[in-house]
């Protein structure tokens, strides 16, 4: 993923349903239009609703990937307000 | 300004909404709403915007709780017969969610000092259970242009309506002049059904939560009549009324006058 610029990084492991996306869906609302967010997580649900949710709220998932035994890291670009 | 853990996961649910979110939320952590009446719909219309962070309620009503309010009431209870209904409803709400702030107001809202209290606030809620007030209410809002969310029940019977000074349709436009005293008759004389207080300050509860939010659309030029024993809601457009004494273009209202003994009088 070459040329993807991180704007903002959070670090949710740890946390489970429904705050993971409450958080992410937080870091979001403060970020610009274009902007990249990185998430780190632990709960594997997570992982898959994320996404889901971040795109039903019109923003785009650029990347999910299972970092280690525990954990996952998404790139999502902010694509509306 | 930024939320604490306990907010995070108090407010879940709201900032997941696309609608709300943390912005929304913050609005209203923000906001001030005052309540006329502290009784069937005042207590289910607090106990919701409390719930639903609203930092600041001012509440104003004159009454101590009394056993036959407990059917329908349910801010106050058993343990607070005879308090005063703000300082219940107050330790209610507070109970409920430290974020907000009740403003307790001990006195029978008149003319001479409604537009003082209402000064500071975002939004109105007229929950009061008698024509002087609610036409009072009326007229004082669309003077200081403050967004009005009135309800209104009776038996199995509830009305709610919302208005925008200079956009939309005034109490008045809907009712001219208040019906003369006995022609309508009292929840006292006539009954009302406990849980209609509850539909119908749900109702407005969630027609402010919109105008906080700036979301939707609130029931401006439309009265909306629920019917609990036929289970039907009905909408009725209400246009604004050029010649409206209060709102018009050449309004006779320019000031508050004696509701109370006018209604006294008739």
């Amino acid at each position: 993923m070459e040329g993807i610029t991180i704007t903002k990084k959070i670090d949710i492991r740890g946390l489970v349903c429904p705050y993971t996306f409450v958080k992410a869906k937080l870091a979001m609302e403060v970020m610009e239009v274009g902007e990249v967010l990185e998430i780190l997580l632990d709960y594997e649900e997570a992982s898959r609703s994320i996404p889901k949710s971040m795109e039903d709220h019109g923003q785009r998932v650029l990347k999910v990937e299972k970092v280690n035994d525990t954990d996952w890291l998404l790139l999502i670009r902010k694509e509306k307000e | 300004m930024e939320f604490t853990e306990d907010q995070v996961q108090r407010y879940s649910r709201h900032i997941i909404l696309p609608e709300v979110g943390g912005k929304g939320q913050m609005k209203l952590l923000n906001a001030k709403v005052f309540i006329v009446g502290a009784g069937g719909l005042g207590c289910p219309v607090g106990y919701y915007l409390a719930a639903a962070g609203v930092g600041t309620i001012g509440l104003v009503d004159n009454d101590t709780v009394e056993l036959s309010n407990l059917q329908r009431q349910i801010a106050h209870s058993t343990k607070t017969l005879g308090m005063l209904k703000v300082d219940s409803a107050k330790a209610t709400f507070e109970a409920l969610n430290p974020d907000v702030t009740v403003v307790g107001i001990k006195e029978r809202i008149s003319k001479d000092t409604i537009m003082d209290l209402i000064r500071d606030y975002d939004v109105v809620v007229d929950g009061s259970d008698n024509f002087p007030t609610r036409y009072l209410v009326n007229d004082a809002c669309v003077l200081a242009k403050k967004p009005l969310v009135s309800g209104a029940i009776l038996k199995f019977e509830g009305q709610v309506t919302t208005v925008l000074p200079g956009e939309g349709h005034c109490y008045r436009c809907l009712f001219e002049e208040m019906p003369p005293p006995g022609l309508v008759p009292s929840c006292q004389e006539a009954g009302v059904i406990g849980a209609i207080t509850g539909v119908v300050g749900s109702l407005q509860a969630m027609e402010v939560v919109k105008l906080i939010l700036g979301k939707g659309e609130v029931l401006k030029n439309t009265l909306l009549i629920y019917d609990a024993l036929k289970t039907v809601f009905r909408r009725v457009k209400i246009p604004k009324n050029p010649d409206c004494p209060v709102c018009g273009a050449n309004p006779t209202i320019t000031e508050l006058g004696d509701y109370e003994a006018d209604y006294c009088r008739m």
